[in-house]
């Protein structure tokens, strides 16, 4: 199939999902799918991702789509340059199919964060597809691309995977340049990937990763190899943190973790407990850590060099911060500015900021000692529930915060992790997920491409 | 009852980078506005910094020619205000682990003698832009072709005593720094800006008075105007039984005068955290090995060296280091054979001055050796010399004796062209020829005279002396 022909089938689907009032995109047209089909079909080799198209988050930069964050704050804003990961996914042959909606500036659990509207899970519009990332997993989902680009801070792509039943893969922090990623926490931020398989999701996460001079933060190595699905799990010994199977995990979630452990010791592999007692630290950890590197990063938007200024009553430069940034962020964005300008703030900078750091520096020690003690890969739930209703938890900031509960500590600790469909519980998807030492992806990769094969992701788990 | 001044100041530098600290924007001076910008100096969304090796290089350099430990590992902090010449939102500079800490400086105190100030830290940091007030009527515009330009800043110890103390300190830092070839240190073009914190107190107190600061000093000559009105009214404050109020200051060199611009009770919090964007900065042994190698010999060194190595007076070391480039000229000259004081005062005297006005010796090494064989050898007298050098100064490439040959200062020893002139002028001067044989012999300097002005200069003072003796005696 051609290039031409993908992106006209591609376009169809968009304007379908569009049509269905999935509300997953941002930006699309069918003249740019066309242009970047064009652009690969002229390409003198066929690159390991030719004509495949992918959906990239909107705050991913692009030249030839605005680049919002889902914010009013950014209504419009062009980038001058592309961001690296989708520089070299245009180099692998891939086409830039649409921007995808998420929640503002990544600040979210459930993409009812948007400024452009709430996205629609697609199995059942009154749910949430998950987020920040959701508009992204939608498009997997509801089967309009084969794969797309989201961003993780505290799981915004493996909790989405979660709720929508298709693969999430965050890789460890410093494999894929953050260049371009518009920063919400950087120390926190991995452009990850959405595949419908394993398999689909490491090529891309393949073709994007490795050392980028213009991020000082990703570890100088080559691109990722990727793995091949293991033939079984032989000779693995696989961690059940014992933290992350409380007593009253929902009954879907605990059916599902039944069957995945069944099959990973069916293949082969050893089923061990282990402990990650910090892990019960990570929310409150994360929503100190990420909102006090947002307040900072957040500051540019101030309506002096771009996007929507607004120019407050007196007519001072006060008032103009006041009024563009009261007016362009949603009510959560504000929040989160507010804890992390509250907990850098003089007089309590100890009590919090720096006493999160320390924290986190325990979370990631229990991993490390998890994994030294003779422990190959990690097995928990992805999310505590299946995919959530719509507006259920939006009233109560804290409720939503803890849907990422099995995922946060993961992005404190830097790991790569990655969520699979393992079932359905009443028609909702429900997510495993593995994780890995640092740097380890492709074992975990190799592995989960092994479970993916003997774990039918669409049958009821009960 | 009397006062003590207790001074410290912080001084930024503008590291002598061709590229901005963090992206490839060029650093030059005075280009059209906001045509030196990336997506990284203007803070585009999703844009990331990359520090520049050859800024913290510089840095390093400046910092161990202070005195300063270098320290393995430094962070890079986000200093969070809103301006908007400051495109982020934030500063990156360095917090509480800076570059480099510990270091001293020692000069001469004008009121104290020799003594050394203590050096908190240097550290690296990312200047702002700038705000353009007088360009578009009733608007203020925003120029960030500076946005992003590295900077060192470099914290003294609270040790000076004194307004002209300060000055003297600043000299010495200066020349520190571009012996160091740091910075070029313009205060003109704003490579080297300098806040103060000064606080007064009774001599013997230990405890430190209330401090203010003074900003918006141009030059060391206001930096020592503005410390000493400063002085005056925390003094004149506190002799009315008044308290000093922790205040930020600008000077007025209009005026000589200091006015509040902002109390410090109601500054900003900044709000300083690790760049999450910047790793540690890890610098090891080699590293640090190689800048310390990469200096040269510093000022006090050489000056020492100059002294006993070519037997100067302590003034004329003194000033043959002030600059680098001085020392490096003077010791070419010296190099290529000429007695280490003679070229003393020659590149102290007609050399500096062209240096002064021009920047430049244009009057290479070779060609000066060879202007001062001239004189030594009596070619041309001392005199003439001066203006054979302003000549060969204007003339690249022709050699000493060919311009004074040019310019008919070649001085005449020939016998018989002596003694045609002192022939003439004994005939003109009959009476005092008369008077010099009756004894007075001290008339011999106007003979002398005589002839050097017949000779418009060119006649060999040291060969007409015997043949006017030798005339006079023979004559009737």
């Amino acid at each position: 199939m051609s290039a031409a022909a993908v992106a006209r089938e591609t376009g169809a689907r968009l304007a379908a999902a569009e049509a269905a009032g999935l509300n997953a995109t941002l930006h699309w047209s069918q003249a740019l799918l066309d242009a970047e089909a064009k652009r690969v079909g002229a390409m003198p080799a066929a690159g390991p991702l030719a004509g495949m198209p992918i959906a990239i988050k909107d705050n991913i930069v692009t030249t030839d789509a605005p680049t919002t964050c889902a914010s009013r704050i950014l209504e419009g804003y062009v980038s001058p340059f592309d961001a690296t990961a989708v520089t070299r996914l245009r180099a692998a042959g891939a086409m830039i199919a649409a921007k995808a909606n998420m929640d503002e500036f990544a600040m979210g659990s459930s993409t009812e964060h948007s400024a452009f509207g709430r996205v629609r899970h697609p199995l059942d519009p009154s749910r949430v597809p998950g987020g920040s990332s959701g508009g992204s997993a939608a498009l997997v989902a509801a089967g309009v691309v084969p794969a797309a680009l989201g961003s993780e801070t505290g799981g915004s792509v493996r909790q989405p995977a979660s709720f929508c039943g298709i693969v999430g893969v965050k890789p460890s922090y410093g494999r894929v340049s953050r260049f371009g990623l518009v920063a919400f926490g950087s120390s926190l931020d991995c452009i990850s990937v959405f595949g419908r398989t394993v398999d689909d999701a490491a090529r891309v996460l393949g073709a994007m990763s490795g050392h980028d001079p213009l991020d000082s933060t990703t570890i100088p190595r080559g691109p990722m190899a990727v793995p091949a699905a293991l033939p079984d799990l032989r000779g693995l010994r696989v961690g059940l943190p014992r933290e992350y199977f409380p007593a009253d995990l929902h009954p879907g979630i605990a059916a599902g973790m039944e069957r995945t452990k069944a099959a990973v010791r069916q293949l082969g592999a050893e089923l061990v407990e282990v402990s990650l007692p910090n892990s019960a630290y990570a929310v409150p950890t994360y929503y100190i850590v990420a909102p006090a590197e947002a307040a900072a990063n957040l500051a540019r938007y101030d309506g002096v060099r771009y996007g929507p200024r607004k120019v407050g009553p007196e007519g001072d430069i006060r008032a103009l911060y006041q009024a563009t940034r009261g007016e362009g962020f949603g009510p959560e964005v504000q929040r989160r500015i507010l804890v992390g300008t509250y907990v850098l703030s003089a007089g309590y900078y100890d009590a919090y900021y720096r006493k999160a750091q320390r924290v986190r520096a325990r979370i990631a020690d229990d991993f490390r000692r998890a994994f030294a003690g003779g422990v190959d890969l990690l097995l928990t739930p992805t999310t505590p529930t299946p995919a959530f209703r719509a507006g259920e938890k939006t009233e109560d900031p804290v409720a939503m915060y803890l849907a990422d509960v099995f995922v946060c500590a993961i992005s404190l600790a830097g790991l790569p992790a990655l969520s699979i469909p393992v079932g359905r519980d009443e028609g909702l998807p429900v997510g495993a997920q593995l994780i890995a030492p640092f740097f380890e992806d492709e074992r975990m990769l190799a592995a989960a491409g092994a479970i993916e094969r003997v774990v039918a992701g669409d049958a009821e788990v009960r | 009852m009397s006062w003590e001044t207790v001074i410290g100041l912080e001084v930024h530098v503008q590291l002598s980078t061709r590229t901005k600290m963090f992206c490839g924007c060029r650093t030059t001076f005075g280009d059209p506005p906001n045509t030196n910008v990336c997506p990284t100096c203007l803070g585009l969304p999703g844009a990331l910094p990359v520090p520049n090796a050859h800024a913290i290089r510089l840095a390093a350099r400046g910092a161990i020619a202070l005195g300063c430990m270098v320290r393995p590992t430094s962070v890079f902090a986000r200093k969070n205000y809103f301006y908007p010449d400051l495109p982020k939102g934030y500063q990156i500079s360095q917090f509480d682990q800076p570059l480099a800490t510990g270091g001293r400086v020692a000069f001469d105190s004008p009121d104290r003698g020799r003594i050394e100030v203590g050096i908190t830290r240097l550290h690296v940091e990312e200047d702002a832009g700038k705000l353009v007030h007088d360009r578009f009527p009733g608007k203020t515009a925003v120029d960030l072709n500076r946005a992003g330009t590295p900077l060192a800043e470099i914290v003294s110890e609270p040790d000076l005593r004194s307004p002209a103390e300060a000055r003297a300190y600043l000299v010495t830092l200066r020349q520190i720094l571009l012996y160091a070839g740091v910075s070029d240190c313009s205060m003109e073009q704003g490579s080297l800006r300098v806040d103060a914190n000064i606080s007064v107190r009774r001599p013997g107190e230990t405890r430190l008075g209330t401090k203010t600061e003074v900003k918006n000093l141009n030059s060391f000559a206001n930096v020592e105007r503005a410390l000493e009105a400063e002085r005056e009214r925390q003094i004149a404050m506190l002799e009315r039984g008044e308290r000093v109020a922790q205040v930020t200051l600008l000077f007025n060199a209009g005026t000589g005068q200091v006015r509040a611009l902002r109390s410090k009770e109601e500054s900003h919090d900044y709000r300083y955290f690790p760049d999450p964007d910047l790793p540690p900065l890890v610098l090891g042994p080699e590293w640090i090995a190689e800048q310390r190698e990469a200096l040269p010999e510093l000022p006090e060194a050489r000056r020492a060296r100059l002294e006993v190595a070519y037997g100067l007076p302590a003034y004329d070391a003194r000033v043959l280091t002030s600059e680098i480039a001085l020392a490096e000229y003077y010791e070419s000259v010296v190099r290529v054979g000429v007695e280490p004081k003679t070229a003393a005062n020659w590149v102290m005297g007609d050399v500096m001055t062209t240096y002064n006005e021009t920047g430049a010796f244009p009057v290479e090494a070779l060609r000066l050796a060879g202007l001062i064989t001239l004189v030594r050898d009596g070619v041309v007298s001392h005199q003439a010399a001066k203006r054979v050098y302003a000549e060969l100064a204007q003339s690249p490439g022709e050699e000493p004796k060919a311009v004074a040959e040019r310019l008919g200062l070649v001085q005449v020893s020939d016998q018989g062209a002596l003694a045609s002139w002192v022939a003439e002028v004994l005939a003109a001067h009959p009476a005092e020829v008369a008077r010099y044989k009756g004894g007075e012999t001290k008339l011999m300097g106007f003979f002398v005279g005589q002839v050097m002005k017949l000779s418009k200069g060119k006649a060999d003072p040291k060969g007409v002396q015997p043949v006017l003796q030798e005339t006079l005696r023979e004559s009737p």
